[in-house]
């Protein structure tokens, strides 16, 4: 390593030149965050003038106009992205919190280590090969697209990263905390709850909210499990529309007020996902970041 | 307040060991269940693709792999149109993300004071936000047409000689995908590389800046040789980022079943015929030949993804293990 920076010390290149070379490397760093953060601003920028140009009440509360009309709206959308996500929370979260819990408190066994390992694989298991997954398990035995089979695609996805980051921060709880707390006589399940878990809350909560504003942008495990459905259903068992996948129609549709549509719709959604993960990083002080 | 004191102890003492003991059993059955439960997650994953990906490979067996057939009307199924999209997409977007992750960790762990290394790391991060659809979108009405008027008529002009860059114009093509694709994994690229760059000691530093180097040799010969596996990792890390990405690359690849040089022209991913035919897949075997391309981006996402979070903590390991000397 030293003979590489010593050959050009005593070699024809003055210093001038490395200085020179040198300055030039790190302005062209400087040069690739520049050019990384370009097509941020444009889509950021398409997507504000755009999409607040598409967007009007009636997006808000009309359902989806016939094919062939103009007007209508998205409300079906919102509302069943709403519900696809909670219904998600609902099964992922007690087991991402749960399982975490476990990973926190059985630091040594050879258990935790594969079921660490299992949540880091299925981090890297592409959306789209989840929500196979799903309709394997639930769209075929139930015979049809449903609510259910959506939620339960964007739970698995969850999963994983709410495990993830409990155990790191239930990690961060200082072991003295605990151990005061049993020395108290407090059975562990109750230090455990009532002690760690409550300490560790507020981060368990942003890893929570993280996982949710990453699931609520998934397109791919949702077109052939909640399917999408131009009329109003808030039922379990029936497809239900969700905003990315109105969007992902109307944008690879021929109408022009559909595509328009899918700007207004696509703003609504990445106002939701960042108002979440900026709101999440604004009360933590940007320090939360979702594991990947 | 006083009298609440006894209160709780005779309120302890009532509850003798083995209840207190009962109650710690049932936590820890709970949690326990709850973590079988993500074995059993990534299990069931495995085996029901598997299982409902049988038909296919009882009636292709290997043959899928080296198949370019792709003939749902006659029920003839070739994976090989697919396998040589994902890569060549993916290679495409690595081209472009590689070098940009690394100037942006570069510039993020070397270039800018703390205040500002954060914030454009947090500018950096919101690309990793926006969701794939948004990204389709955007790709398809405003990053296509332009790659059709200024980037593809450069390349032909001036690289044309190359069958890659021959053939007609259109907006949506494997080069608007790999393009995308790029823009979609630097975020994840460059984090890691950032955190990785960050880990390398002081001393490394200092020594090669004592021995009179320039920044740039310093972070060429300390920098870069120590976080090397890691930014090796980092990379693979992107491609399985890459492979499986489905939405925005199914919105502006065109979705052609046939392998061509041309970059330019239409093709598909594993993933973007998935979206496209799934729901509306008609036979049983045509669904089971959808469900094997989604296994084989199941085994190629976990075998990735192992090897790059071995690369990555290794150097991360590495580091602590030296720290504690």
């Amino acid at each position: 390593m030293a003979a590489g920076v010593l050959s050009g010390l005593h070699g024809e290149t003055s210093y001038r030149y490395r200085k020179f070379k040198s300055d030039a490397m790190m302005a062209v760093t400087v040069g690739a965050t520049i050019v990384t953060l370009i097509p941020l601003f444009l889509v950021l920028g398409y997507l504000l003038t755009k999409g607040f140009a598409s967007l009007n009440w009636a997006f808000f509360t009309h359902m989806p106009a016939p094919v062939g009309e103009a007007g209508g709206g998205m409300a079906n959308a919102i509302v069943g992205t709403l519900e696809v996500v909670g219904i998600a929370c609902l099964i992922g979260v007690p087991i991402g919190v749960g399982a975490g819990l476990y990973l926190a408190a059985n630091r040594a066994s050879q258990f935790t280590n594969w079921v660490r390992f299992s949540a880091d694989v299925l981090m890297g298991v592409p959306s789209i090969v989840v929500g196979i997954f799903a309709y394997a398990v639930i769209v075929r035995p139930f015979g049809g697209f449903s609510t259910l089979a959506g939620a339960v695609a964007l739970a698995a996805i969850m999963i994983p990263l709410v495990t993830r980051t409990t155990e790191e921060m239930v990690l961060l709880v200082p072991p003295e905390l605990r151990e005061a707390s049993l020395a108290l006589g407090v059975p562990n399940w109750r230090t455990m709850l009532s002690v760690v878990a409550r300490t560790a809350l507020s981060g368990i909560t942003t890893g929570v909210i993280l996982a949710v504003a990453r699931v609520s942008g998934e397109t791919a495990p949702l077109l052939f499990t909640a399917f999408g459905n131009r009329f109003w259903s808030t039922s379990l068992f029936h497809p239900i529309n969700t905003l990315t996948v109105q969007v992902y129609t109307y944008a690879i549709s021929p109408f022009a007020d559909w595509q328009r549509q899918a700007w207004a719709g696509a703003l609504v959604l990445t106002a939701i996902i960042l108002a979440l993960e900026l709101g999440v990083r604004w009360v933590t002080g940007g320090a939360a970041k979702a594991p990947r | 307040m006083a009298d609440s004191i006894p209160t709780v102890r005779r309120e302890r003492a009532r509850a003798p060991v083995h209840v207190r003991l009962f109650g710690d059993r049932i936590f820890n059955t709970a949690t326990f269940i709850l973590a079988l439960a993500i074995l059993a997650l990534l299990a069931g994953l495995a085996l029901a693709l598997i299982a409902d990906s049988f038909p296919a490979i009882r009636a292709f067996g290997l043959h899928f792999f080296i198949s370019t057939e792709w003939d749902p009307v006659n029920d003839k199924y070739g994976a090989l149109p697919f396998i040589y999209g994902t890569f060549v997409s993916s290679f495409i977007a690595l081209a472009i993300a590689v070098p940009l992750s690394l100037g942006v960790a570069l510039c993020l762990s070397e270039m800018a004071p703390d205040w500002l290394s954060h914030r454009l790391g947090f500018l950096v991060d919101l690309l990793a936000a926006i969701p794939s659809v948004v990204y389709g979108l955007w790709a398809v009405f405003v990053m296509g047409p332009w790659i059709r008027d200024y980037v593809e008529p450069q390349l032909a002009h001036y690289l044309g000689w190359l069958p890659f860059f021959q053939g007609p114009k259109v907006a949506v093509g494997m080069l608007s995908a790999g393009v995308i694709l790029a823009i979609m994994i630097i975020p994840y690229i460059s984090s890691v590389c950032t955190d990785v760059f960050r880990v390398v000691p002081h001393t490394q530093r200092e020594a090669a800046l004592a021995l009179g180097a320039t920044k740039w040799e310093m972070v060429k010969t300390a920098v870069i040789p120590y976080g090397m596996t890691g930014v090796i990792g980092a990379i693979i890390l992107g491609l399985g980022r890459a492979l499986g990405e489905t939405i925005a690359v199914a919105m502006v690849i065109g979705n052609s079943a046939d392998i061509s040089a041309s970059l330019f022209k239409p093709a598909a991913t594993l993933a973007s015929v998935i979206a496209n035919e799934f729901a509306e897949a008609t036979s049983d075997l045509y669904v089971a030949a959808l469900i094997e391309l989604g296994l084989v981006l199941l085994i190629l996402g976990i075998v990735l993804n192992v090897v790059a979070r071995a690369l990555v903590l290794g150097v991360q390991r590495r580091r602590y293990q030296e720290a504690g000397k």
